[in-house]
């Protein structure tokens, strides 16, 4: 049997789950979320230093940029010209060429500026970047990203942070169906079984951050979500049975007595 | 003395100053942070010759949680 690989930009990773960093109580529970979860990427955010507290604990001293793929993202900003900002000083810091562009466009929804998205792929794109997407859930929009050369799709099931789960589910499917390029959701997964649908649904992915950070028991939520993932991606690969409005008996009715 | 301003604070020092040395100075460690000097991005291989002067806008950045 073939290794089922999610293969962003060439690069291959075992693990289908993404996971951000942000929200956690420490920085100590989120390297340990993080083990649990079994990600190989996680998502973080490029800000100010302190330059006030000199011993503050960096997230570089709990989570290995060596052992793990760092994904700069530009959450935050409002328009391109700050998300292009954002992501040149993320390389600048230590040379990373694949990230996660999110270029908003209100405060209440989160909901993504589609047409200053596009925008900065191209710039990003021509720069050499490898741009994951965040994106509304518009299959037309999400074929205009792969055109300008988008290395993945990341519609939002529903708005970021709101446990919603996945809202289109028609939308998602013709995203899925129409991209070559690899599709993850990025946004609304509210709990392990949202995953596992996005999953079953084909989805080469899922990014979660809320979801684990914001659960009771972070840890064992990112390692609910591991298994999750591999069990919906197994269940989107072994094919589902056919759906039937009338019964079918599981025992043979031959030979009753 | 210059007057510059870093991550938005209003900072005295003493002239003659290198990037570098300014990093030392914060106790960052350069393979973590990216820098801009006046809007610009500055490559860690200049930040031995890149002098800050009067008036300079520097914003230092790193990686925090995110998602």
């Amino acid at each position: 049997m073939t290794r089922d690989h999610l293969i962003i930009d060439k690069k291959k990773f075992k693990s289908r789950l993404i996971v951000g960093t942000g929200k956690y109580k420490s920085f100590k529970e989120t390297a340990l979320a993080v083990k649990a979860s079994g990600a190989e990427i996680v998502t973080v955010a490029v800000r100010r230093v302190n330059i006030v507290d000199k011993k503050k604990p960096l997230l570089m001293d709990y989570l290995d940029p060596k052992k793990i793929v760092y994904l700069p993202n530009t959450a935050g900003c409002f328009n391109s010209i700050e998300a292009l900002r954002t992501l040149r000083l993320a390389r600048e810091m230590g040379g990373w060429k694949l990230v996660k562009l999110e270029v908003l466009a209100d405060k209440k929804t989160l909901f993504p500026n589609m047409i200053e998205t596009i925008k900065s792929t191209k710039t990003l794109v021509k720069e050499g970047f490898k741009v994951m997407v965040y994106c509304t859930d518009d299959p037309i929009i999400a074929k205009q990203l792969e055109d300008v050369g988008a290395s993945a799709i990341m519609p939002l099931a529903s708005p970021i942070g709101s446990g919603l789960g996945i809202q289109n589910k028609l939308n998602i499917s013709l995203i899925i169906k129409q991209s070559k390029v690899p599709v993850l959701i990025d946004a609304g997964i509210g709990t392990a079984s949202d995953a596992t649908i996005a999953m079953e649904m084909g989805c080469d992915g899922v990014l979660i951050n809320s979801a684990i950070a914001n659960a009771k028991k972070p840890i064992l939520m990112a390692k609910s979500f591991k298994d999750a993932v591999i069990s919906g991606r197994n269940s989107f690969l072994a094919g589902r049975m056919k759906k039937s409005f009338f019964a079918k008996a599981s025992s043979p009715s031959k030979g009753i007595i | 003395m210059a007057k510059i301003q870093i991550n938005g604070r209003k900072i005295n020092i003493k002239q003659k100053i290198n990037v570098s040395d300014l990093l030392k100075k914060y106790k960052l460690d350069k393979k973590k942070i990216a820098l801009e000097l006046n809007g610009e991005i500055i490559p860690k291989q200049m930040y031995k010759k890149k002098f800050v002067k009067n008036e300079d806008i520097i914003e230092i950045v790193h990686f925090i949680g995110g998602g």
